[in-house]
């Protein structure tokens, strides 16, 4: 198999003091992140993304992803403690997580989440290195007009599959897609949307937007909520540990079920959240015993945490591979990816062979150690909520700041941070979604330069994008997709239709 | 249900009452950000006009792009105000309480004081007088620790940053002094 010698040569890559001292870091930092209110994944990862400007692109990723394990291990903590979920996928796992806190069995909820956590990312690791290559090389043979059809897949599931109202999403994205837009026009040269102004010359960045969005928004929409907090602590001892690993084969189908459900969910834009509901109310739907649901069974806390890690990792499939983050925290990595001067997308397999062999093999390792970290320094992090939130808002605060400016050493880009701190506030308050506005910034450019590639190469003829089986399919798809909606509704009348005819 | 033996408990004296009157409605603020968008779209609109939506010989202008998703945001801008328009009146979700603007005005007027004085001071200073202020006014908490934690974490920043990592934050009068 050429993927083991390849993941080897990962392992190499990865094994040197100086990365494996950043995996540490990068999980600590992460756990903290994913424990504190106010932050999360994606903010925690953008706010930290300036440290690894000044190194080289293996260790800064290796770093970035160790953090977003990290934070996926901290989400769990608080929902487990203090019913509070860190992030919307962790919503599922308080159901049965509190109450068997509640009950004293903290420490088992744990060591199942953590341990489950655990195994949903390995199984989605496995899927990436056996997956992601084959993917990489079949995308090597796409023009202009196949990358322009994924994009539009991408943009197009997002609205057809979104859970908000329809004309929300699609505000949403548009948005992203014009201020990816300004400055200056990457095909002709000329400006467009700057309006004389020499600051939006440059654009406006995706990280400062993101900071904005996610970090400052977070701290006042935090604010606004009671702040007090009652939870348990927790100490996991060694013999708890082996009773829950004891149990954990007897749950095998739902372990293997929320896997996949989290697996593809992931693959698919925007699918953390309602891969760990999916799973948690299948495991209910398929057990014997229903009612003991919600009321602290170990079941109920396997199967989100599985799928909710399952996607958030196979959400780095489609970055990897073809360039198109499947996540939030995946569109920051490839902002990421760009700053420090790769170029995403299925090349990235063939030049930057040790980048990608290393991030791969770092969520081996990542997923290992970090295990075995919250697993014996749970106590310490959840005594970091006795922070008071009065310091910890201003410091956040104080970080999204460096890292708004460290991007482009631009004071403008602290006041864009600003602005985009109170849309975001008000956006998440009225309900239009961010994550569609966050991926149409960060791919808006390469899919208007796709679009006007192809354009140019059929000479204005729109047909272009039904010119071949593949790109075909998959233009077809995404108007499938984008008018689901319409076509699920007709699918059900025309079944009420004949269930009257009968 | 056994009693755990050990909890941590965090007060907040100050949380918004849930009796608070509201200040806006959902609905309000819906409307008032899909017609702020709608001008933007227009504006955009009319500045990718000029700049050229049209095709000519090497295909689409630099403007057509983003004339067309002006086009497409201003639509979807006008359909939520007609849908909002067009609703039951009696289902009026409150936006924000009073209580709750204070509260994000406590964090948001210091953010923007802090940003200013970024401009002028540099974000070291102002990041040691933002997390001082934030501490005592807000927090209430004793004057010491704040100022405490304020310093280590602005000289923590400064280290990691400026000398570890080698990423360059605006300075002021005070790092001046100090030769940076």
């Amino acid at each position: 198999m050429e993927a083991f010698g390849l993941l080897l040569y990962g392992f190499g890559v990865l094994l040197t003091w100086k990365t494996l001292a950043l995996m540490m870091v990068g999980l600590v930092l992460g756990i903290f992140v994913g424990v504190l209110p106010g932050l999360g994944g994606p903010n925690g990862v953008a706010i930290l993304l300036p440290l690894t400007f000044t190194m080289d692109p293996t260790s800064a990723i290796v770093m970035l992803s160790c953090i977003y394990w990290g934070a996926l291990f901290g989400g769990a903590i608080t929902s487990i403690l203090f019913n509070i979920p860190g992030e919307a996928w962790s919503v599922a796992t308080t159901f049965d997580g509190y109450p068997m806190a509640q009950q004293g069995r903290a420490a088992e909820a744990l060591t199942a989440a953590f341990t489950s956590s655990f195994i949903g990312s390995l199984v989605a690791v496995l899927l990436i290195t056996f997956l992601a290559p084959g993917i990489a090389s079949f995308a090597l043979r796409f023009g202009p007009p196949e990358f322009f059809a994924v994009y539009f897949l991408t943009f197009c599931s997002f609205i057809g599959l979104g859970r908000e109202e329809k004309h929300k999403i699609v505000v949403s994205m548009a948005l992203g897609l014009l201020l990816a837009g300004v400055g200056m026009d990457t095909v002709s040269g000329q400006l467009r949307m700057t309006f004389g102004s020499s600051d939006l010359l440059r654009g406006i960045n995706f990280l400062v937007a993101v900071i904005g969005l996610f970090g400052i928004s977070e701290i006042m929409l935090t604010m606004e909520e009671r702040l007090a907090l009652r939870g348990h602590a927790a100490k996991i001892s060694l013999r708890v540990v082996l009773k829950v690993w004891k149990e954990m084969p007897r749950y095998w189908v739902t372990l293997l079920r929320s896997s996949v459900i989290g697996c593809w969910l992931g693959i698919t834009p925007g699918g953390a959240i309602a891969a760990s509901f999916m799973s948690y109310n299948l495991a209910k739907r398929f057990s014997k015993d229903k009612e003991s649901f919600g009321k602290g069974r170990i079941e109920g806390v396997f199967a989100p945490e599985t799928a909710a890690h399952a996607s958030g990792t196979s959400a780095l499939l489609p970055m990897l591979a073809l360039g198109i983050p499947g996540s939030g925290t995946a569109a920051i990595l490839l902002g990421g990816l760009m700053v420090w001067g790769l170029n995403p997308g299925p090349l990235l397999f063939v030049e930057h062979k040790e980048f990608v062999w290393g991030l791969i093999a770092s969520m081996y390792l990542g997923n290992v150690v970090g295990l075995v970290l919250v697993l014996t320094t749970v106590p310490l992090f959840a005594a970091v909520l006795r922070v008071p939130f009065a310091a910890i808002a201003p410091m956040i605060v104080v970080s999204c700041a460096i890292g708004a400016f460290a991007i482009q050493n631009a004071m403008f880009d602290i006041w864009l941070m600003l602005v985009f701190g109170v849309a975001g506030y008000v956006f998440k308050k009225i309900g239009i979604p961010l994550a569609p506005f966050t991926l149409a910034l960060v791919l808006g450019n390469r899919a208007e330069d796709s679009f006007r590639l192809s354009m140019i190469g059929a000479e204005g003829d729109m047909r272009v994008f039904w010119s071949n089986g593949l790109v075909g399919t998959i233009a077809s798809l995404a108007l499938v997709l984008l008018l689901w909606p319409l076509i699920a509704g007709g699918i059900k009348r025309i079944r009420l239709v004949f269930a009257r005819g009968t | 249900m056994s009693k755990p033996e050990a909890e941590i408990v965090v007060e907040d004296p100050a949380a918004p009452a849930d009796d608070s009157p509201a200040v806006a409605t959902r609905r309000t603020v819906d409307i008032v950000v899909s017609i702020l968008l709608l001008a933007l779209a227009a504006l955009l609109a009319f500045d990718n006009w000029r700049t050229g939506m049209s095709w000519d010989s090497t295909g689409p202008q630099a403007g057509y792009f983003p004339f067309y998703l002006s086009v497409i945001l201003a639509g979807a801008c006008l359909y939520g105000i007609g849908k909002e328009f067009l609703a039951r009146r009696q289902a009026r979700e409150t936006f924000v309480t009073r209580d709750q603007l204070r509260r994000v005005m406590q964090v948001f007027a210091p953010t923007l004081l802090f940003c200013l004085f970024t401009q002028w001071l540099g974000l070291y200073v102002a990041s040691l007088l933002l997390i001082v202020g934030f501490m005592t006014f807000i927090g209430r908490i004793a004057a010491w620790k704040a100022l405490l934690t304020a310093f280590l974490f602005s000289l923590v920043m400064f280290v990691t940053f400026e000398i570890a990592f080698d990423v360059i934050m605006p300075k002021g009068p005070l790092e001046a002094l100090f030769g940076h």
